[in-house]
């Protein structure tokens, strides 16, 4: 059975409103430079298509959330372009391996820029806040999307992480690479 | 060549050419001819609430304001200062009773009237002539909250235009509480192809088991027969109960609701795994025994596909807009709806049914509207071969009883049929021939 339920939701909510403060962030060098690797291993497995090897960065119960929103409200009562639990992470991964998505055959060529990365920590936790550049090539073009994400640590796991696209709330064009 | 003969050599009784696609002269005629010259959906009234809510989008191409006044009334301003033309309001949405022009600082109201220019005295024309304000779209009506417009003077009432379509409209409502939905955000796509693809694809039930396959095997992986989503594409789906229907000026209708038991919970049984459906479902059964499917399947993806030619498409949950860039390029836009129960029928249970609901509908643009938008623009790429002119769509055409002619005129044919693209193809040829009277409101 999923974990995601009404308490799941509260706390998710909850730990991405209001973390990333003056008085939060960790200056320790060893821990930035833990998680700046963690968050670049991150961009480089995705780039490989080693997914499965991606996933298992991830806490047992994890998820991915990409809001649809210009101000991001309660994924409980909006749509977002993906709000992923770790089924719907294994769902996405199992439909690029069926060989039949179309939207990746043949597979975009992607690199993921990953800077600006600060850390804070907030209610035991650790949240990273970082840039991402995904330049995509796909069908002979090269397309970019930028973000800035935010992942909730704990015990060298991703917890949670949230994409705030700069398109979240325009059109974004075929959003069919693991992001 | 006359205009008419010119289009009626580019669709003909089992295919089109294919610069119907490709040509910009031609999709600058369907600006005027389609997207003007037809009611076009613009905007859900659940997005303006209150009076001086608005929201900016396009009528074709051209930038509007869709508004309730400050007195209530439903409007589509041209988003186009008179003075110089820049676009008066930038926002996506918000509310004002008033646009300022950033240009000049020119100044209108928000039915469109011009409330003053700077230093009016160093122009020796009169400001209260109508034509200073605003042009606006002439005819603004809603259908059950789903706001059209034309600037087609002689087009017929809305409600003439949906015509047979409102019968799956209501349906689709009135499974709801209180028969109404609200959008709850968007997911957004663009393609690099023509609008049409996108149409062409709403009631197209020959694609599902191959453009979709990922989807299926997605879907279905952990069950050990396949039954989930539109898995009952699968064999032999001509020969299921499920058909496509043909219901004049455009518009279809692709009924999958026959494939279900009619009972309560069957739909929720077919729904995809998607993230807090357990829990929610766990919740929703305890608090509500007996009526606990009833609120389930409204968390369930409605199986049916009502197309509003040109630019709107009602399936599922969603209310997806085609939105027309360019002659190659086309937004996709699903809006998702949520159910509000004000007479809490659901005795307290609508969040948790929207909480499932946002994650249900989130499945198919995210596994489905992305393979479907590759194949449209690998059509459109495919279509750059110039001298290889036509694209087929005869799906059943001239096979004896294949489409039935009902006793109210609509056309009914089994799942796969393209008969309802050869119909709207028809009706698209006669509004590129015909000459609507196109009208501004000032």
């Amino acid at each position: 059975m999923s974990y995601v339920d009404d308490g799941f939701y509260e706390r998710i909510v909850a730990s991405f409103r209001d973390w990333a403060r003056p008085e939060l962030e960790v200056t320790d060098v060893a821990t930035r430079d833990e998680c700046r690797r963690l968050l670049e291993r991150e961009a480089r497995l995705l780039d490989e298509g080693r997914y499965e090897d991606w996933l298992a960065l991830y806490a047992d119960e994890c998820v991915v959330w990409v809001p649809a929103a210009e101000r991001p409200g309660d994924p409980r009562r909006e749509v977002t372009v993906f709000f992923d639990d770790r089924q719907r992470l294994e769902d996405r991964i199992f439909r690029l391996r069926t060989g039949k998505a179309w939207s990746q055959m043949p597979p975009s060529r992607t690199v993921r820029m990953v800077s600006n990365v600060e850390v804070f920590r907030a209610a035991e936790k650790l949240m990273v806040r970082s840039n991402l550049l995904l330049a995509e090539l796909r069908g002979g073009e090269t397309r970019q999307l930028g973000a800035w994400c935010a992942h909730r640590l704990a015990h060298g796991k991703i917890e949670a992480k949230q994409i705030n696209l700069l398109e979240r709330d325009q059109s974004l064009r075929n959003p069919s690479v693991l992001l | 060549m006359s205009t008419s003969i010119f289009f009626e050599h580019l669709v003909q009784e089992d295919r089109v050419h294919r610069s119907i696609y490709t040509d910009p002269l031609i999709f600058e005629l369907e600006m005027t001819h389609i997207f003007g010259g037809v009611w076009c959906y613009l905007a859900h009234e659940s997005q303006l609430p209150r009076p001086d809510d608005y929201l900016t989008g396009k009528l074709g191409l051209r930038p509007i304001i869709v508004v309730r006044d400050s007195s209530g009334k439903l409007r589509a301003l041209f988003n186009r200062c008179t003075h110089r033309g820049a676009r008066v309001c930038r926002e996506t949405r918000g509310s004002a009773r008033t646009f300022q022009c950033p240009y000049h600082g020119w100044t209108y109201f928000n039915t469109g009237k011009l409330r003053g220019v700077p230093w009016p005295e160093g122009y020796a024309c009169d400001f209260a002539e109508g034509k200073y304000n605003l042009a606006q779209v002439p005819r603004v009506e809603s259908y059950r909250g789903f706001i059209f417009g034309t600037l087609n003077a002689d087009a017929p009432p809305l409600s003439d235009y949906l015509g047979a379509a409102k019968r799956p409209i209501d349906e689709w409502l009135d499974r709801n509480p209180g028969s109404r939905v609200v959008l709850a955000e968007a997911n957004r796509l663009k393609f690099k192809g023509n609008w049409k693809l996108a149409y062409d694809n709403a009631a197209d039930g020959y694609h599902v088991l191959f453009s979709h396959r990922s989807l299926l095997e997605t879907e279905n992986r952990h069950a050990a027969d396949p039954t989930k989503g539109m898995s009952f594409y699968m064999g032999k789906p001509d020969e299921a109960p499920m058909y496509v229907q043909y219901f004049g000026r455009g518009h279809h209708f692709k009924d999958k609701r026959p494939n279900i038991e009619r009972r309560p919970g069957a739909l929720w049984e077919i729904e995809g795994a998607q993230p807090g459906m357990a829990a929610y479902e766990k919740l929703i059964r305890e608090r509500l025994g007996a009526k606990a499917l009833r609120a389930l399947d409204l968390a369930a993806s409605e199986p049916v596909n009502i197309n509003i030619f040109p630019n709107l498409s009602i399936l599922g949950n969603h209310i997806q807009v085609f939105q027309p860039l360019a002659v190659d390029e086309t937004e996709s836009v699903w809006y998702a709806t949520a159910i509000v129960d004000e007479s809490n029928e659901l005795e307290g249970m609508a969040d948790a049914v929207n909480a499932i609901r946002m994650r249900t509908q989130e499945s198919f643009p995210n596994f489905g509207e992305v393979d479907d938008a590759a194949n449209f623009e690998e059509i459109q790429k495919g279509l750059a071969a110039c001298e290889d002119e036509w694209v087929y769509m005869h799906r059943g055409l001239g096979i004896p009883g294949r489409v039935q002619r009902l006793a109210d005129g609509t056309l009914k044919a089994p799942a796969t049929d393209e008969v309802f693209m050869r119909e709207h193809m028809k009706e698209w040829q006669r509004l590129m021939t015909a000459r609507p009277n196109i009208q501004l409101a000032r």
